[in-house]
């Protein structure tokens, strides 16, 4: 990209930029410690991950500050503009997606050990993986300016959403054999849903990206839930 | 003589009465432009649309206002200026020898940088023009010509209790309007600005862009403006020029967010060497 006449000018934008993969390096390593400490239930860590939220929300609120900065600054357009409102959507989707972290590290601290094992966790453990490709894939896409990455990431969180679903029918199997259970399911399925839905923010990041780079919306048809999973896999052979 | 004008004001607003789309009104075929060697303009084709706002934008020298002083013909004031191509209003040649020139210039106002009033009363830089043009029968219409432009030009409630007072006694911002209101006082169908906010201040830049918003349900106003964010509050259509050559033209909203070249993104971003 050429540089702007005036210096400062790229520097904010750089800052903007640096500031987002921050965040996302945080909400990664959160995610992957409070599903480690889901499996090994380690409450030290889970408490380490709700605390580690709250520098998500700073960092948002540096980002905000400075985005509003810069365009009072600088008055931003075209791919400036974009940058920079997109940047601060994105913000907010890696807030959310520290907020569902946490949320599953809460559950981590209350949850009862004796039922881990089953093999509920290994499936979330596998889910977090995808999503896990899916948040660090979204973030390079933003960091090489690459819509055709972004695009790839919008394109595949089908398989997400069917892991979510065949989880949940395991859950509910496993309660209904074992009432005792039930306290430990309810939360397992809520951390399915958590990670699933911070698989949905890497998509929405995926669309930021691809606006920011081209201007246009994402669209066309999207593989979702059950009914992808052919099409999907098909592709990844 | 009238029915030699070959620019009729009666054309378009049929047009609109009939509920029609607007046609393009200035439309301009590989206009290149020479002043002496140099090659100032390079083959711009461009349509105008009536009843728009149409900006200009380009860094210094890139041609924009020489293209805008081809629209009435002001290049013809400067012996070294040789133009080609075609442009016509209306679908008819400006260019056509047969042309007034001076009708031309009636149809098609101009608005310059510096607010230029003539060194004589309000009254009389708004009824030059229609005097001149023997646009009013007597003193009534004429009172009424110079009152309805003063109105539309936003400066009515500021110079009816003056009228008798010298025009370069207002301020910077009263002068600009008053040489606006001189120009559509003769009831052009275009008119052309260069640059005209930029000796005013923020307040009167601001009055002047509300007035352009409201004199393009009647005119076609083609505006140069080096301010990127008034080229993209006040116009529909931006034409961005660079070194003599029309780079890209279209929606302002699409050039503004999202430039299809990449010399268009480089310049309204501020990437310019």
């Amino acid at each position: 990209m050429t540089q702007h006449t005036v210096r400062a000018y790229d520097e904010e934008l750089g800052t903007l930029s640096s500031k987002i993969n921050q965040m996302g390096g945080i909400a990664e390593a959160m995610l992957v410690d409070a599903v480690d400490a889901l499996a090994k239930h380690d409450v030290t860590k889970a408490r380490s991950v709700i605390e580690r939220d709250a520098q998500l929300d700073s960092i948002q609120h540096d980002i905000e500050e400075l985005a509003v900065l810069i365009i009072a600054r600088r008055q931003p357009m075209a791919n400036d503009l974009r940058h920079i409102m997109g940047t601060i959507r994105i913000a907010s989707d890696i807030e959310r997606i520290g907020d569902l972290v946490k949320n599953i590290a809460k559950r981590v601290t209350v949850i009862e050990e004796r039922f881990l094992g089953v093999r509920s966790v290994t499936g979330i453990q596998h889910m977090t993986h995808l999503v896990l490709g899916q948040v660090k894939a979204v973030l390079d896409s933003f960091a090489q300016n690459n819509p055709d990455l972004a695009r790839h990431v919008w394109l595949h969180d089908g398989e997400v959403d069917t892991l979510n679903n065949s989880l949940f029918r395991e859950l509910l199997t496993y309660m209904m054999e074992d009432p005792r259970a039930i306290t430990f399911s309810t939360h397992l399925l809520f951390i399915a849903k958590n990670i699933e839905r911070a698989g949905d923010h890497a998509t929405n990041i995926a669309e930021t990206v691809f606006f920011i780079e081209t201007g246009e919306q994402l669209s066309g048809p999207r593989p979702k839930g059950d009914s992808s999973v052919f099409a999907v896999s098909g592709k990844d052979a | 003589m009238n029915s030699a004008s070959i620019l009729t004001a009666e054309a378009p607003n049929a047009a609109a009465s009939a509920g029609l789309a607007p046609e393009p009104k200035v439309v301009a075929r590989n206009v290149d432009v020479h002043y002496g060697e140099k090659h100032a303009l390079k083959a711009v084709s461009v349509d105008i649309p009536a009843r728009a706002v149409t900006a200009f934008i380009g860094p210094s020298g890139c041609g924009k206002s020489t293209f805008l002083r081809c629209i009435n013909r002001m290049n013809d004031t400067i012996s070294t200026c040789r133009v080609t191509g075609e442009i016509t209003i209306d679908g008819q040649d400006i260019y056509d020898p047969r042309l007034d020139v001076v009708l031309l210039r009636a149809r098609v106002g101009m608005v310059f940088q510096k607010p230029n009033p003539f060194p004589k009363t309000i009254y009389e830089n708004v009824a030059y023009g229609p005097r001149l043009h023997g646009l009013a029968s007597g003193k009534a219409e004429l009172d009424e010509i110079v009152e309805r432009s003063l109105r539309r030009a936003s400066l009515w409630e500021e110079a009816k209790d003056r009228l008798g007072e010298s025009g370069t006694g207002l301020s910077g911002g009263q002068q600009q309007r008053l040489c606006i209101a001189r120009a559509i006082a003769v009831s052009p169908e275009v008119i052309l600005m260069d640059e005209p906010c930029s000796a005013l201040d923020p307040i009167a830049t601001a009055k002047i862009e509300e007035l352009i918003d409201e004199l393009r349900t009647n005119f076609t106003i083609v505006i140069v403006t080096h301010s990127m964010q008034q080229a993209a509050r006040v116009s529909q259509r931006t034409a961005f020029f660079h070194l003599g050559t029309l780079v890209e033209e279209g929606a302002t909203d699409q050039i503004f967010t999202n430039p299809r070249d990449r010399r268009t993104q480089d310049y309204i971003t501020g990437r310019f060497g």
